[in-house]
């Protein structure tokens, strides 16, 4: 190989952050005063010294080819000296020092297919996993139902619309990549059925006893099938979070009629007001729905749009919904209160209501 | 099937509409992995059900992490993504880039492997998806010698995260992309060989807010926070007063969650009891901002539901000054990596390594001091583990 000539070099860890920064940031650098949200999606900071900065945040799919890189690279260096960065939203960020370059970069970016927005009141950039492009635990796509999504409520994030930020979050099983539960709205992935063992594999590619250990409800039990070694399980006690399989690639729980995804609302990250919040169970199941999952869809444009009519100013959704209180959330939305609504692992006393305080309609 | 006649008519439906479509980003590689990739997603599209096998131990030479490695069931069909592996590209700290680099970033892609990315994943890292076992070496000669190196993956550190804190953000309360870049840097090791029960995140907010959800998805949070008074020009919260947009009585002072500020002309704050919540700043970033005793709260635990169920970070440590060399925090998180490396289980995080030895002993094992911080409020359950050798309380 003539690499080989070249000595090898290890932890030499990410290059450093500075040699990327504008002269403007650089200057600047922890004597930012205040900013101020010029447009939807362009923001202006203004520094101590009376410096300004634009930024111009436009929606990626996260999902990102060398070509549109390229592209972004190019509109960087027409419109922004070369200088952007990403958000932790999958939103990449033009960082500008001409106000008149900022019209033309946002039609730009238009006309190439990147919508500017998800600043202040907005939804942002959905936070995803990788679902059947890259998982082998994936009960559902990840980027499909993003872009469906996206596509019907893209007005909420070029336009600001809402009583405040709401945060759209999507991972494709329990695993929670990029932990999403603690999202105004949540879609999660769900399995449905007990692991399928593989009793001729099992042997090779899973060892026994942490297989077994792996299941937080003891549901799988050593057994002998054939006359050879392998593992059962108790189907009632099993909550499908695909723990086994995580340890075990003989235990699959993929299945294409029963997995699909379970919405969840109301969580919250920032301090503002409301302490952080999990997000908590509106619908237990809709159903993998390819290519526009049109059942997801509808269900959470459904929630946006009653949220947007009722919350008032600065309320994220889970300080709505804790405002009203659950048994009007579930009314004013129309969403069938079930038994998977009440939580029943270790947590779940915490979560049953020992107050009268009611608000009887 | 050549590739030319591969229909994708399921998938295609999702080049269609105002969001930017991750199907055209697949089809504007000309490159064969790209095009098994869409056909394999066609393929799950039809079936609901992915096609991908778990991974395999797969890496580059002397690391334990920044390789995930992936397989296709389908490798007869499609042979160009027959193997899949991910790489794991340590970020630079808050995101930020030049043309340049992204460019030459892209070349390597280019040239190695499918030329398709996340940007970014969900742990910060650049994701290089789609990489052949034989590729890993050379796509990583390629990267060092530009600059970059790999994240963590498995049982390691996984790549420190911020936001873009001092870079960009008034609020920044400590300068969170230096202590990450330096957190990085000192713990290559602890990134690239696993040296730990299961994984450990870190990631750095500049402030109550928050924006890369540290709360939610780190084992160690270090959220920027302050501890005097708040900072308020008078006249620009007049001039918020005056104007259409906001009411500062009701926007302002009636959601502040203590009730600490009156307004009559003149902004009253009860800086003892004002909680560093934001909305008050966030709403007249003009008008106020952060007191100037900065430091950061350091909270411990988040994870996603794998395995005992979701958790929150709680706090450790309350107040903490956040300057280099960061000596004071690194003690902590080698406490904190010795005690639980040493008698955490197999796969078992660190916030539920707390909750299963409970955090008083935890605190005890690591040398720190327990403060009414720590908690909501004091037990309510009496069944108390009395230690016999302790006769002080
Ligand atoms: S959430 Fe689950 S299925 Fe989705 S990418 Fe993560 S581990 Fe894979
Ligand atoms: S899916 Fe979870 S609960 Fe069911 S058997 Fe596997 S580990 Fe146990
Ligand atoms: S977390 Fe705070 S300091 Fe960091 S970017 Fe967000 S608002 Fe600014
Ligand atoms: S930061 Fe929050 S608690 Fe403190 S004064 Fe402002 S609104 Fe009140």
């Amino acid at each position: 190989m003539s690499t080989s000539v070249k000595k090898r070099v290890t932890d030499i860890g990410p290059p450093h952050y500075e040699q990327f920064l504008p002269p403007v940031i650089k200057e600047n650098y922890g004597k930012w005063k205040y900013h101020e949200v010029l447009k939807p999606g362009v923001l202006v900071h203004t520094a101590e010294s009376g410096e300004k900065l634009y930024s111009v945040r436009a929606a990626t799919p996260r999902l990102a080819s060398i070509h549109s890189i390229r592209l972004f690279a190019d509109l960087a260096d027409e419109f922004s000296d070369g200088y952007l960065r990403y958000t932790s939203r999958n939103n990449v960020e033009f960082l500008l020092t001409d106000p008149d370059k900022i019209d033309p970069l946002i039609a730009k970016l238009g006309a190439e297919g990147y919508p500017v927005g998800g600043v202040g009141a907005a939804i942002s950039n959905p936070v995803h996993t990788q679902g059947w492009i890259h998982c082998h635990s994936a009960a559902s796509d990840a980027s499909g139902v993003v872009k469906a999504l996206m596509d019907e409520l893209c007005d909420y994030f070029t336009g600001q619309k809402l009583p405040a930020k709401l945060r759209l979050a999507f991972a494709c099983c329990l695993n929670m990549c990029g932990a999403v539960h603690c999202s105004d709205i949540a879609v999660l992935g769900v399995h449905r059925r007990v692991p399928k063992i593989n009793h001729e594999t099992i042997r090779t590619q899973c060892e026994i006893p942490t297989t077994v250990s792996a299941c937080p409800t003891g549901a799988i039990r050593p057994t002998s099938v054939n006359g050879k070694q392998s593992v059962e399980v108790v189907e009632e006690q099993c909550m499908f979070c695909a723990n086994c399989y995580t340890v075990c690639p003989s235990m699959t729980l993929n299945d294409p009629e029963m997995d699909g995804v379970s919405i969840w609302v109301g969580g919250k990250v920032s301090n503002a007001r409301h302490e952080p919040m999990f997000s908590k169970l509106a619908i237990p199941y809709l159903p993998n729905n390819p290519p526009r999952w049109p059942e997801v869809v509808d269900a959470v444009k459904h929630l946006v749009e009653i949220y947007a009519a009722n919350a008032r100013r600065y309320e994220r959704m889970g300080e709505w919904i804790e405002r009203i209180g659950w048994p009007k959330f579930f009314e004013m939305t129309d969403l069938e209160f079930t038994k998977y609504h009440i939580d029943d692992f270790s947590h779940a006393g915490l979560s049953f209501r020992t107050s009268l305080h009611f608000r009887h309609q | 099937m050549s590739q030319k006649e591969r229909k994708t008519p399921l998938v295609d439906e999702l080049e269609k509409g105002p969001w930017p479509s991750f199907v055209k980003e697949i089809k504007s590689v000309d490159n064969p992995k790209a095009k098994d990739l869409l056909g394999v997603l066609e393929r799950s599209y039809q079936d609901k059900i992915g096609h991908w096998k778990h991974g395999g131990l797969v890496g580059v030479m002397g690391y334990g992490g920044g390789v995930i490695g992936r397989y296709n069931d389908l490798p007869d069909e499609y042979p160009n993504v027959a193997e899949f592996h991910t790489l794991r590209v340590n970020q630079p700290s808050g995101w930020f880039y030049t043309s340049d680099v992204l460019r030459k970033l892209c070349d390597i892609w280019e040239e190695h492997g499918s030329g398709i990315t996340n940007m970014h994943g969900s742990t910060g890292d650049i994701i290089f998806l789609g990489c052949s076992t034989e590729e890993l070496e050379p796509t990583f000669a390629a990267l060092t010698e530009l600059g970059f190196d790999l994240g963590g993956s498995g049982s390691c550190m996984r790549t420190p995260s911020c936001c873009a804190g001092m870079a960009r953000c008034e609020w920044a309360c400590y300068d969170t992309m230096g202590l990450t870049h330096d957190l990085t840097m000192e713990y290559q090791d602890e990134l690239h060989r696993p040296p730990f029960p299961y994984k450990f995140k870190f990631k750095m907010a500049g402030c109550p807010n928050d924006c890369v959800a540290s709360v939610a998805r780190a084992d160690l949070s270090i959220i920027g926070t302050w501890r005097d008074e708040i900072q308020i020009d008078q006249e620009a919260v007049r001039e918020y007063a005056n104007s259409s947009e906001l009411n500062v009585l009701e926007d302002v002072v009636e959601r502040c969650p203590t009730g600490c500020m009156r307004y009559n002309g003149q902004l009253e704050i009860d800086d003892e009891n004002c909680v560093k919540c934001m909305h008050c700043i966030n709403v007249m970033p003009k008008a106020l901002a952060p007191g100037k005793e900065r430091g950061a709260t350091i909270l411990i635990g988040s994870k996603a539901p794998i395995i005992g169920g979701a958790l929150l970070s709680s706090v450790l440590v309350p107040f903490l000054e956040m300057e280099p060399p960061y000596e004071d925090l690194k003690e902590l998180i080698e406490a904190i990596w010795d005690l639980w490396a040493e008698h955490g289980k197999n796969r078992e995080r660190v916030g539920e390594f707390i909750q299963r030895v409970g955090l008083g002993n935890f605190c005890d094992e690591i040398g720190l001091d327990v403060a009414p911080e720590m908690v909501i409020q004091p037990r309510t359950n009496p069944y108390i583990f009395y230690e016999m050798d302790t006769a002080d309380y």
